[in-house]
């Protein structure tokens, strides 16, 4: 993925020579993000769905759902899996066949921002206790690739969830049996925005593209929810932060954040 | 965090925890370096109920050869389970949460070693969990941190793992299993003292913006706490007064 792509070093020297004067490449603030756009229900097939494109990286999230049977020891809770995949129509170095740690990676930590903000209240998708509960699928899908999908992964299965429609079940004799023609409202209960930042030298960058994401020292992504506090994190690249700079990237994601939380209910306003 | 619904007191009317520390007081943790006769450097690491095993390979040939970099070593990582290491046997095939643990493992590693003197070469770390009891990526970083040193592969400093975290609504350090299934928050933190810099970082849990900040303070103390017992352990291997022959 990212970290693969080697970057012109005349490229690398630019970036970093702009960045000793607080510029970057394209023009942005070291806080700006690029620009966002989110579309909800473009795959009216899915039960919920949104097309999210942050600068050139563009990913499609589709949310399915199923009765399962709930694992043993959350027997009275719903069941929420999010996964991800770079389509090789994605980029030069996006390929088919088994997905790479970093891939992996990024399945994991869109999965655990959604899932630890409990932005969906599990306990209300149960059909029969330890028996039958609601399965929510959704599933993100890369289709251009420039730079921090942390972000967009995360905000495209945001956007699907808020938008979503369940199918109402009923238990029949011990089964669930769907009921045609009637939906319910997902369980919303908060707003999880993702932030990634890079470390490049002292300096913090929001939102990295491709260009920067290939010179970054290191890497952290903050998911914060509607209350404004901090759920879930992942630190990654080569290097390290000191603790000043970790206590400052909690702060811009918070800002950060509320600014993206807006646009989010801006786009998916009416869909539920 | 997992959300389970147990009967455990994770905190009693003392501040005791349920395995009897304080809020601020991390497992015993014993470090031996040098345990293994093939690996070119080892240790073995006790993190409470924790027991994990890692060898060091290299610096030596990589393969897949197109892995190899021209211009410096490259380090590898490996985090494994045994099937025998939890209560319900998992299954020995390398689960996503592993590829994941080794990633951000690896990524922690990377800042401390120097590599660039040994071009074309992988340092292979395996880390095997033999049993575990919440909090494994960090004590495996942190054997895998004396286990790099004793096989002599140049660093700049040792990295030393331990989590904070938040159970019963009170930030914890050194989060064990009953802890995590059960409690708010877990962050585990991997952090260099001397260069101090935190080159590990997660969090599943929540946590306001306050106790992020004292989660990462407690939490750096822990690691500092951690490097002292890793350095005793290579001292204890290196520096011995000749007292153990096989020493």
């Amino acid at each position: 993925m990212a970290s693969s792509v080697i970057i012109d070093s005349l490229k690398k020297a630019h970036i970093l020579e702009l960045l000793a004067d607080g510029k970057r490449l394209d023009g942005r603030s070291l806080e700006q993000t690029r620009e966002l756009s989110i579309d909800v229900g473009v795959i009216p097939k899915a039960e919920g769905s949104a097309r999210v494109r942050l600068g050139d990286t563009e990913v499609v999230a589709g949310v399915k759902v199923k009765p399962e049977k709930p694992f043993p020891d959350t027997g009275d809770q719903g069941m929420l899996i999010c996964t991800a995949e770079i389509l090789p129509i994605a980029h030069p170095t996006a390929e088919t066949g088994p997905p790479t740690p970093d891939v992996v990676e990024l399945a994991r930590v869109t999965d655990r921002g959604i899932r630890e903000s409990k932005m969906l209240d599990m306990k209300q998708l149960v059909l029969e206790k330890d028996k039958s509960v609601i399965g929510v699928f959704c599933d993100n899908a890369v289709t251009d690739h420039d730079g921090n999908l942390f972000d967009v992964c995360s905000y495209a299965t945001t956007a699907a969830l808020i938008s979503c429609k369940l199918p109402k079940y009923e238990m029949q004799d011990d089964l669930p049996v769907k009921i045609e023609n009637e939906t319910i409202d997902p369980p919303i209960t908060t707003i999880p925005i993702s932030v990634t930042m890079a470390r490049i030298g002292d300096n913090i960058l929001v939102d990295p593209n491709m260009d920067e994401w290939s010179c970054l020292d290191a890497r952290i992504t903050i998911t914060t929810n509607s209350d404004g506090n901090v759920v879930a994190l992942q630190k990654g690249g080569p290097g390290g932060f000191t603790y000043d700079q970790l206590i400052k990237c909690a702060e811009i994601s918070i800002q950060v954040g509320s600014k993206i939380r807006e646009i989010m209910k801006e786009a998916t306003k009416g869909s539920n | 965090m997992g959300g389970r619904d147990t009967n455990i007191v994770l905190l009693d009317e003392n501040g005791i925890r349920s395995d009897g520390r304080k809020v601020n007081e991390t497992r015993k943790v014993t470090i031996k370096a040098g345990v293994l006769k093939n690996a070119n450097g080892s240790a073995y690491i006790e993190f409470g109920d924790n027991k994990i095993l890692v060898g060091v390979y290299g610096p030596r040939d990589v393969h897949p050869k197109h892995m190899s970099d021209t211009s410096t070593g490259i380090l590898r990582c490996r985090y494994h389970m045994t099937p025998f290491s939890v209560g319900d046997r998992k299954n020995p095939a390398p689960s996503r949460r592993e590829i994941e643990i080794s990633k951000v493992i690896k990524e922690a590693l990377l800042p401390a070693v120097i590599l660039k003197g040994f071009p074309r070469t992988a340092v292979d770390v395996y880390m095997e969990v033999l049993q575990a009891d919440g909090g494994t990526r960090c004590a495996a970083l942190t054997g895998a941190s004396v286990a790099l040193a004793d096989a002599g592969i140049p660093m700049r400093d040792l990295v030393a793992g331990c989590a904070a975290g938040k159970a019963a609504d009170t930030v914890i350090l050194d989060v064990n299993n009953e802890e995590d299934q059960a409690g708010q928050a877990d962050l585990p933190i991997g952090y260099m003292p001397n260069l101090e810099k935190i080159t590990l970082l997660q969090l599943d849990g929540l946590l306001t913006p306050e106790e992020y900040k004292e989660c990462l303070e407690i939490g750096i103390d822990g690691c500092k706490q951690v490097y002292e017992i890793q350095k005793k352990a290579l001292q204890e291997k290196y520096f011995s007064t000749g007292d153990d022959k096989n020493g």
